[in-house]
């Protein structure tokens, strides 16, 4: 028997797939907590399900195979080299060079040379949730972007502006982690937007903790504590995202995470992790047997 | 050349050779460890086909794709250890006349697909990590440059290949995960004569040539994810089980590379199939991957052991090259193998120990091969390789500097011609007139000179040379350059870092002491095969310089914002001071009267008197 009101259930978050954009925009070998916090966010959308296809991950240097890498093919986001979020199976789509904010913008806005690969585009149609990571140095209205440019929080705004009147998204969920990230989210004015930031206007994002054998700090307090959180989330599991704005209160960040959800059309406690960090469908299994076509009717009966 | 091959008395010669190094190799008594057991030969057959031809092996399905795969380990003089993996595929199918293909079995499909719609006909492509040093390692069984290198012939059909070119690299950039869409006019070039195509065929129409190098690229992981897609069983059996990323990268030497060509199908060779070879060379460092022992195992070198061949494999093999070990004074070989092979392979007779994986009896009781090579004696000396090359920057300051390329013939007596290839960016602007080929002290004219100048922001500097190296010597190539000035867009986010100028490619046909067995037979290690040898006593030779690093005189970027807030500050103290100046009055003020007066004041104001 087919259930009517189950049918509805089908409908309510109205997206049917799932991408990611995942930007680190430093380079240099000190900034290795960067690549690391872009790296567990990739790691974790993995794990959840969306494929490598559906996932644009753009890394502005190269850390793993660094000359000053003590374990070259690493990245670790925990000291005593705990986890490896770089991993086996890793595909970068632009990395080095290529990560700048015209390709960052169209990337987003879809506006590539028609010979830019797939795995290099973001495909998303109107019925996407997209998720969107950027991490590095910033600060009052800006993310700086490899040493060399910046992008400011009036030109995000319109390019996701662009992509809702282009119909690139159904919802979009924005986390920054950078110094003063929630300036970067103050001026969309888009619907169906949520934005999270580590840190207020006036405060610094703090790092975790250094690590003696590689010399460097290996991730960001914000991104460990996401990451940690999201390492306990799987495919099926009901947490909202009124326990994500939870995650880091000041005690363990120092600065103070915000959110913005204004813009949001549902209510953010209806709103499941897994509709953005996972690529999760909904299966109905049936024993109904049901009959596909009638009969093709021949075109040449005359 | 071609009437060298119909003198059968040679023919004969060289089987008779053959024969009979193989009976006295069967008489010398076997390594310690195997007791009374015979060791057997491969089995080769001398087939009646002309050289220079790689012919594919017999299909033993009805399917029109077959798959090989071998891993040759050669313990090094210095203690370190050299890995080469070759994948192989061959695929009857042929695109030069825009057929269409859509049913892809063991050959992949993404590069099927790159084939047939880029109209290419040879496509090479390399990731290399780190500089193959070739006076301590010997010559490698596949040369390569640092960095990314890519070179692919078109078929005659193209029309536009410059715009084909660009289009590919996006793609091909796509596929790896590299940033081949770097490679754009600034740093392509036509070679006219060092890289002629591999597989069969006889176009050499240079203008369906293009060849690029990006040496500042990073290969890791993310290039060898997509390149162990491309095979076959991927990296779920098979010899591929081993390419493990955190072993790989620990290395002195990490190469991967792609090698598409059309190879005859048969010895009459009236239609061509499609051979992809896949290859990746590694060179494990005694001291970092090693810990200092003189012991090398598979588990050692890869943290994995063989458990299986891959399924869809026709062959499947390891070879240890066990030349200097004929007595077995150099190093011990356990779990020892029977089967034994010889190959000349870069001019000298080499023999390996087999170990056939599709047999199920190598895998031994515990079902897991790991192989291991315990070396004891450190004496022995390395065949000398005969050609070897240097590059570097000399002078001094950031306006001018000179380029020196030595290139050295070790062969005692014979010498023989070799092919210089550079490519130079525009920004270091060659002083042709300053080009200098000293030998011995002497000047040494080339018999060959292409030269095309560079255009700036448009085209590379393209040297190609004929030199002849006189034996037991070193030839010196100087030029003189100048260094521009970049638009200070064009400078990348790092530009202190320095600019990297390709490796330079030296081509030549090496004098070999040991004839060469260039009868090929069907059952040829791939190792062996990958350059087509149409000589017997001269060997196909590739050597890669190391590429340069070259500081441009770089500006100071903070200074359009310095400037910007000095001369704001110039601007309104300076217009500032002139106006008030020009425009401002001065009025006389009363001061003000006390609270007493005031208040008269403002009596006296009620009354109409004047105040005080």
């Amino acid at each position: 028997h087919r259930n009517l009101n189950g049918a509805g259930q089908f409908f309510s978050s109205g997206h049917t797939n799932n991408w990611a954009v995942l930007v680190c925009t430093s380079r240099f070998w000190f900034n290795y907590r960067h690549v690391a916090n872009t790296l567990s966010v990739y790691r974790s959308v993995k794990r959840l399900g969306i494929p490598d296809s559906h996932i644009v991950l753009m890394l502005a240097d190269d850390m793993a195979c660094n000359h000053r890498n003590p374990k070259p093919a690493t990245v670790f986001s925990h000291k005593n080299m705990e986890l490896n979020v770089y991993g086996d199976d890793v595909e970068v789509d632009y990395r080095g060079y290529e990560v700048t904010v015209e390709n960052f913008l169209r990337v987003l806005t879809g506006r590539l040379p028609p010979s830019t690969p797939r795995s290099k585009r973001l495909l998303s149609d109107d019925r996407s949730n997209i998720l969107i990571y950027l991490t590095g140095h910033g600060g009052n209205g800006f993310l700086k972007f490899q040493d060399s440019e910046e992008i400011s929080n009036v030109e995000l705004a319109d390019a996701f502006e662009q992509m809702w009147q282009k119909r690139r998204y159904n919802e979009l969920l924005f986390i920054i982690d950078t110094c003063q990230g929630a300036s970067m989210y103050e001026r969309f004015y888009s619907p169906n937007l949520m934005a999270l930031a580590s840190s207020q206007v006036g405060e610094d994002s703090l790092s975790h903790q250094p690590d003696l054998a590689i010399g460097v700090h290996l991730m960001d307090r914000y991104t460990f504590y996401l990451l940690e959180f999201l390492e306990d989330i799987h495919p099926a599991s009901k947490t909202n995202m009124n326990d994500l704005f939870k995650v880091c209160p000041k005690s363990q960040c120092v600065s103070t995470p915000g959110h913005r959800t204004d813009l949001f059309l549902r209510d953010p406690g209806s709103v499941l992790i897994t509709d953005f960090f996972g690529s999760v469908r909904k299966i109905e299994i049936t024993m109904e047997t049901i009959n596909l076509t009638d009969p093709i009717k021949q075109m040449e009966e005359k | 050349m071609a009437s060298y091959w119909n003198r059968n008395p040679i023919r004969v010669f060289v089987f008779l050779i053959l024969t009979v190094f193989v009976v006295v190799r069967s008489n010398i008594p076997s390594t310690p460890g195997e007791g009374a057991e015979e060791r057997r030969w491969e089995a080769s057959q001398v087939g009646d086909v002309d050289p220079g031809m790689s012919v594919a092996p017999p299909h033993p399905h009805t399917n029109t794709d077959s798959f090989q795969e071998e891993l040759v380990v050669r313990p090094l003089h210095s203690g370190d250890i050299y890995a080469s993996f070759q994948f192989r595929t061959v695929w009857e199918a042929d695109f030069s006349r825009g057929n269409k293909v859509s049913h892809y079995q063991l050959f992949p499909k993404s590069l099927g697909q790159v084939i047939s719609k880029f109209s290419v006909r040879e496509l090479h492509i390399s990731f290399t990590q780190g500089y193959w040093r070739t006076m301590q390692w010997g010559q490698p069984f596949l040369p390569s440059p640092p960095g990314a290198e890519l070179w692919v012939w078109f078929q005659d059909s193209v029309t536009d290949v410059d715009g084909t070119w660009k289009e590919l690299t996006n793609v091909l950039s796509g596929i790896f995960c590299a940033s081949l869409n770097f490679i754009d006019s600034t740093n392509t070039v036509q070679p006219s004569a060092a890289f002629k195509p591999l597989g069969v065929g006889n176009v050499t129409d240079h203008r369906f040539l293009r060849y690029a190098t990006l040496p500042r690229e990073i290969v890791c992981t993310e290039n060898l994810t997509p390149w162990k897609k491309l095979l076959p069983c991927g990296s779920k059996a098979g010899l591929a089980v081993l390419l493990k990323s955190e072993k790989l990268f620990h290395s002195s030497f990490h190469s991967q590379a792609v090698h598409i060509r059309p190879i005859c199908q048969d010895q009459r060779c009236k239609s061509t199939s499609l051979e992809l070879r896949q290859t990746l060379n590694a060179v494990f460092d005694l001291h970092t991957s090693g810990q200092a022992k003189r012991e090398w195992s598979l588990f050692k070198m890869f943290s994995r052991t063989l458990t299986e061949a891959c399924p869809l494999a026709s062959s499947s093999k390891i070879y240890i090259d066990i030349t200097d070990n004929s007595q077995g004074e150099q190093f011990e070989l356990s779990p020892a193998s029977s089967l034994l092979s010889q190959a000349v392979v870069l001019g000298d007779r080499r023999t390996f120990s087999v170990y056939d994986l599709t047999d199920q009896a190598t895998f031994g009781s515990t079902r897991s091969l790991n192989l291991l090579i315990r070396l004891k004696s450190t004496d022995g000396d390395m065949l000398r390789p005969l050609l070897h090359a240097e590059r570097y920057v000399a002078g001094y300051g950031l306006q001018t500097g000179e380029i020196h390329t030595v290139m050295y013939n070790h062969h005692p007596y014979r010498s023989f011609p070799v092919l210089l290839l550079d490519s130079v960016p525009w920004y270091l602007r060659l002083y042709i007139h300053t080009l200098t080929v000293t030998s011995k002290g002497k000047e040494n004219k080339p018999s060959y000179i292409h030269y095309q100048p560079s255009k700036d922001r448009l085209r590379p500097h393209l040297l190609e040379m004929l030199v002849q190296l006189p034996p037991n010597s070193a030839t010196e190539v100087t030029v003189e350059f100048e260094r521009a000035l970049l638009k200070w867009t064009e400078y990348t986010p790092d530009p202190n870092h320095g600019f990297y100028v390709g490796s330079s490619v030296i081509s030549s046909l090496v004098p070999s002491t040991v004839a060469t067995n260039t009868s090929i037979t069907q059952e040829q290690p791939l190792f062996s095969s990958f350059f087509p040898c149409k000589e017997e006593l001269s060997y196909f030779v590739r050597v890669y310089t190391e590429p340069l690093l070259v500081n441009l005189p770089t500006p100071d970027f903070s200074m359009p914002y310095n400037v910007i807030c000095l001369t704001c500050t110039v601007v309104a103290v300076g217009y500032g001071s002139l106006y008030n100046l020009l425009t401002r009055s001065f009025q006389i003020e009363e001061p003000s009267p006390g609270l007493a007066k005031r208040i008269a004041n403002v009596i006296r104001r009620m009354r109409g008197v004047p105040p005080l």
